[in-house]
């Protein structure tokens, strides 16, 4: 058995690669790709008759795989199916760092989901508390209530919004520059800042539109997106050389940090660094930029 | 457990494998194909008869066809294929019970 650490509730997750749990060959290399979270699927990556054999290949597949720094999240089925009940058995028996929870649309829905993990963990004797959440909003309804579902309980880290779902609820279809969703991510992005949680765009579908792809990845990064949902381990590359930050940036931000830290302990509050006014309201942006930075392995000072 | 009815888990995709359960006639018959067959059979063999003995699985006719599943795979498809010969797959599985 691999002893898979605690799960940290706030860590870097650019990319999270959809995985079906019903397939061998997809789960059991899943690691070597580089990707911050993989997303084990027993929702719609799983036929109705094959729900229970992806249970028994997920298990042992957590029990099995030594999936190293890569974050494990299972995505379970809906409140709406005879299968939630048990997919979160499986996932709390064999480990899993957390668990996205299909078709969001209330506080309520996170509150039952969160109440049979927690008898899950008290069944398999796993330490109560260590099973992270995370919701899929994937309606108008679940937008509509991002706040209340990103802030119903301490386990939650994220929010992410589920495209396909949507637009077919809205009544739209894919648009290049992204108006046909621009309303829902902005909506749900400022609920996820406001409760202090994650914010993950949708998955891009067309693999041969290189530049589709690229224009949305730099759209979610100016929206302040934390990363990206992927259906394939091709787009994992993209999302991580544009999430990164540049290296102006980072010698920005240094500048910046060090300032502040000499100019507030010599009791100054407000300056300027080449130029441009500096405070305090500046000094958690420059912070999160090295953070992310030393992540990305682009930052060795000791700033952060 | 016994096998109550006949059953099959698994696909024939690479690093997968299929097996069939079918009520025995008084102990394991295991019949076995694999693409991976001069290298792993034994090991293969081995796995699958260790998973039904630990579910108490004594009689049974077993087929496996195998593509070069590993062995947590194997594990999960003959455990599945016994459940499902006893309508017990989709809920109350005793994980990290008989299922280790």
């Amino acid at each position: 058995m691999i002893p898979r650490p605690k799960p940290e509730r706030f860590r870097l997750r650019r990319t999270m690669i959809f995985m079906s749990s019903q397939k061998p060959g997809l789960i059991k290399d899943a690691y070597i790709y580089g990707v911050d979270s993989i997303m084990l699927d027993l929702e719609d990556a799983v036929a109705e008759n094959q729900k229970d054999a992806a249970r028994f290949s997920l298990y042992h597949a957590l029990k099995t795989i030594d999936y190293g720094d890569t974050e494990v999240i299972v995505r379970i089925n809906g409140l709406d199916t005879p299968h939630w009940k048990e997919d979160i058995r499986v996932c709390v028996a064999g480990g899993a760092d957390g668990i996205r929870i299909a078709k969001c649309e209330s506080a309520q829905d996170v509150k039952t989901v969160e109440e049979h993990v927690l008898a899950a963990e008290r069944e398999f004797g796993v330490e109560e508390g260590r099973t992270l959440l995370m919701a899929a909003l994937e309606s108008p309804k679940g937008i509509l209530n991002a706040y209340e579902i990103c802030s119903a309980s301490d386990r939650m880290f994220g929010v992410a919004i589920s495209g396909g779902d949507f637009r077919k609820c809205m009544q739209t279809k894919f648009t290049p520059d992204g108006v046909d969703m621009m309303v829902a991510r902005g909506q749900m992005l400022i609920a996820a800042r406001a409760a202090g949680v994650q914010c993950f765009d949708t998955v891009f579908t067309n693999l041969n539109d290189e530049e589709g792809y690229r224009a949305e990845v730099l759209q979610n990064k100016a929206m302040g997106f934390d990363g990206k949902s992927l259906i394939n381990p091709k787009q994992i590359r993209l999302v991580h050389e544009l999430f990164a930050p540049t290296e102006k940036e980072i010698t920005q931000a240094e500048k910046i940090v060090r300032a502040y830290r000499e100019q507030s302990a010599a009791g100054v509050g407000v300056f300027t660094v080449d130029g441009k006014m500096i405070d305090i309201a500046f000094i958690p942006g420059a912070e999160r930029t090295l953070k992310l930075a030393r992540a990305c392995g682009l930052y060795e000072g000791d700033l952060v | 457990m016994q096998i109550l009815k006949p059953a099959t888990a698994g696909t024939l995709e690479s690093s997968d494998l299929m097996v069939t359960l079918e009520p025995g006639n008084g102990g394991i018959e295991l019949s076995l194909t694999s693409s991976v067959m001069n290298q792993y059979g034994r090991q293969i063999k081995k796995t699958v008869l260790e998973t039904l003995e630990r579910l108490e699985v004594k009689d049974a006719k077993v087929t496996v066809v195998d593509k070069g599943a590993l062995d947590c795979t194997i594990k999960a498809r003959v455990e599945c294929a016994v459940f499902r010969a006893n309508d017990a797959s989709a809920e109350n599985i005793p994980w990290g019970g008989v299922i280790v």
